[in-house]
């Protein structure tokens, strides 16, 4: 039900059965590496092009997300997802594939909470016995579409992010075991002018923070009240903004522990391919869903708030010098006991 | 001013708010490394010329090439280097450390239009590599056929054409 100006209350404790994911090489040699289901050693899976490799990584994770929940997918009644590409391609074909009843969404490298917190409602309602939110990103089938040829030598910025290989897959049902989706912020469109292709963090921190704050003013809560607040992939540059931001707003972030998924996924120490560190739909959700909910179920974690963050721009609108438009939404996943 | 021309200016310029935000930005942003990047781009591009010297010199003490006609070899040789190298996905990685040394020479042209290829193979033959092999490549060419059309003109015009 809605709560305050544009947040829901799951009312019904829609629970996430059962999450996988499955990610590419560079994310296998990250920090992470063992909180993922599959792990890929190369970037094309047996595939002919970077697209049907996107698609693959989504099916993969479908599957085994459908097999951890002890179902098979006929017994799904909707798939909520979408993707970096072009008319999202890679979750439709993937719906194509898995023949589940299906609902595209875009919202950049948001998709994955966007997602989330549609399969909560749908199954809050009393609309689906199973729902299902799932979204993929590929390095380069991004870097094609958005950037350069993958072997082009261009060299980029340190603000630039890389681009997470993988997908995450996420079951939610009225009941079972696991933890429970409790609230869902949608967030607005933000723009403050950021034109920089290579600096996606500044462009998508101020939706972050107006997300955040948004979730904090309709609930009426205090950031303590959670564990662990992440946001999807502002990198480091865009996580500094976000900081100071907090500061300038005199919100007390600090009461609890802020992270970021862009930071977590590589060691950028080691890899120093990642830049200011990961983006891509895959980032918020393969951190989340693989990472985050494992920590939750040992009981490590017991209230997270992830903020997935993404970046509206498509090639043709920054060539026409367009600034880049940034969206945030907010889920918070509380264990049952904790939930409240 | 018309109205029409008052909302278009007030489009371009940002609000305040937008200004002090990408001021915070940009205060938030690492410096590129431009001293290190300079540095970098001299001794890459220096060793791609030497190659290149060296070439040359190969070409006319062993082929019998003169001095004008080695460099077409030489330019020949270096597009295969950097083609081999690109299709052996090595390119884009000596590029990142080596920035302008890499992009400016030949190499950096072939890297361009072999790389769009590959890229795109998955298209087909016509549509993708055929369509998309000049998508970086093409502006170079089209802006330096036209500089040297004008370039060329005012040679004519000061007389020192022949």
């Amino acid at each position: 039900m809605l709560q305050g100006h544009q947040s829901w209350a799951f009312r019904n404790r829609p629970v996430i059965v059962a999450a996988a994911t499955v990610v590419g090489p560079e994310e296998a040699q990250g920090p992470l590496a063992n909180d993922f289901d599959i792990t890929h050693g190369d970037t094309l899976m047996e595939q002919k092009s970077w697209e049907q490799a996107e698609k693959k990584l989504l099916e993969e994770a479908a599957k085994i997300a459908t097999e951890n929940a002890g179902i098979t997918k006929e017994q799904v009644q909707f798939y909520v997802g979408g993707d970096l590409m072009n008319q999202i391609v890679s979750s439709s074909f993937a719906a194509r594939s898995l023949a589940i009843p299906y609902l595209g969404v875009f919202g950049a490298c948001s998709t994955s909470m966007e997602s989330l917190a549609l399969a909560s409602l749908i199954v809050d309602s009393g609309s689906a016995r199973y729902a299902m939110a799932g979204t993929c990103s590929h390095n380069s089938s991004a870097e094609k579409q958005f950037r350069y040829p993958t072997e082009y030598g261009s060299q980029k910025p340190p603000t630039a992010q890389y681009t997470v290989t993988g997908a995450g897959v996420a079951v939610v049902a009225p009941e079972g075991d696991g933890p429970v989706v409790t609230r869902a912020t949608i967030g607005r469109v933000i723009d403050m002018g950021i034109k920089d292709p290579f600096n996606m963090g500044a462009a998508m921190a101020p939706a972050a923070v107006d997300t955040i704050q948004a979730h904090f003013r309709d609930f009426g809560l205090e950031p303590k009240h959670y564990d662990l607040i992440v946001t999807g992939d502002l990198a480091q540059v865009g996580y500094d903004i976000a900081c100071d931001l907090f500061e300038k707003h005199k919100f007390p972030i600090h009461e609890t522990k802020y992270d970021d998924c862009g930071l977590m996924i590589y060691d950028r120490k080691k890899q120093t391919f990642a830049g200011a560190g990961g983006s891509g739909c895959a980032c918020s959700a393969t951190v989340a869903y693989g990472h985050l909910l494992k920590k939750m179920r040992k009981g490590e974690l017991n209230r997270i708030l992830v903020v997935a963050t993404g970046a509206l721009l498509s090639p043709l609108t920054f060539q026409q010098g367009e600034s880049i438009p940034g969206i945030a939404h907010a889920v918070a996943i509380e264990n049952k006991g904790s939930a409240s | 001013m018309s109205v029409a021309g008052k909302s278009k200016s007030k489009l371009k310029t940002t609000t305040f708010t937008q200004q002090e935000y990408q001021n915070l930005a940009k205060s938030n942003e690492p410096p590129r490394p431009v001293a290190r990047n300079c540095l970098r781009a001299f001794i890459a591009g220096g060793i791609i010329c030497l190659l290149g010297e060296a070439l040359m010199k190969l070409f006319q003490t062993y082929f019998g090439f003169s001095e004008k006609t080695a460099g077409n070899p030489t330019v020949a040789v270096l597009i295969f280097i950097s083609v081999v190298l690109t299709c052996f996905g090595v390119y884009d990685k000596i590029a990142q450390w080596a920035g302008g040394g890499t992009a400016v020479p030949v190499t950096g042209f072939a890297n361009s239009l072999c790389s769009a290829a590959l890229e795109h193979r998955s298209e087909g033959l016509v549509l993708g590599v055929g369509g998309n092999m000049f998508k970086l490549a093409g502006s170079v060419i089209v802006y330096g056929v036209t500089a040297a059309f004008v370039v060329g003109i005012i040679h004519w015009i000061l007389g020192l054409g022949g």
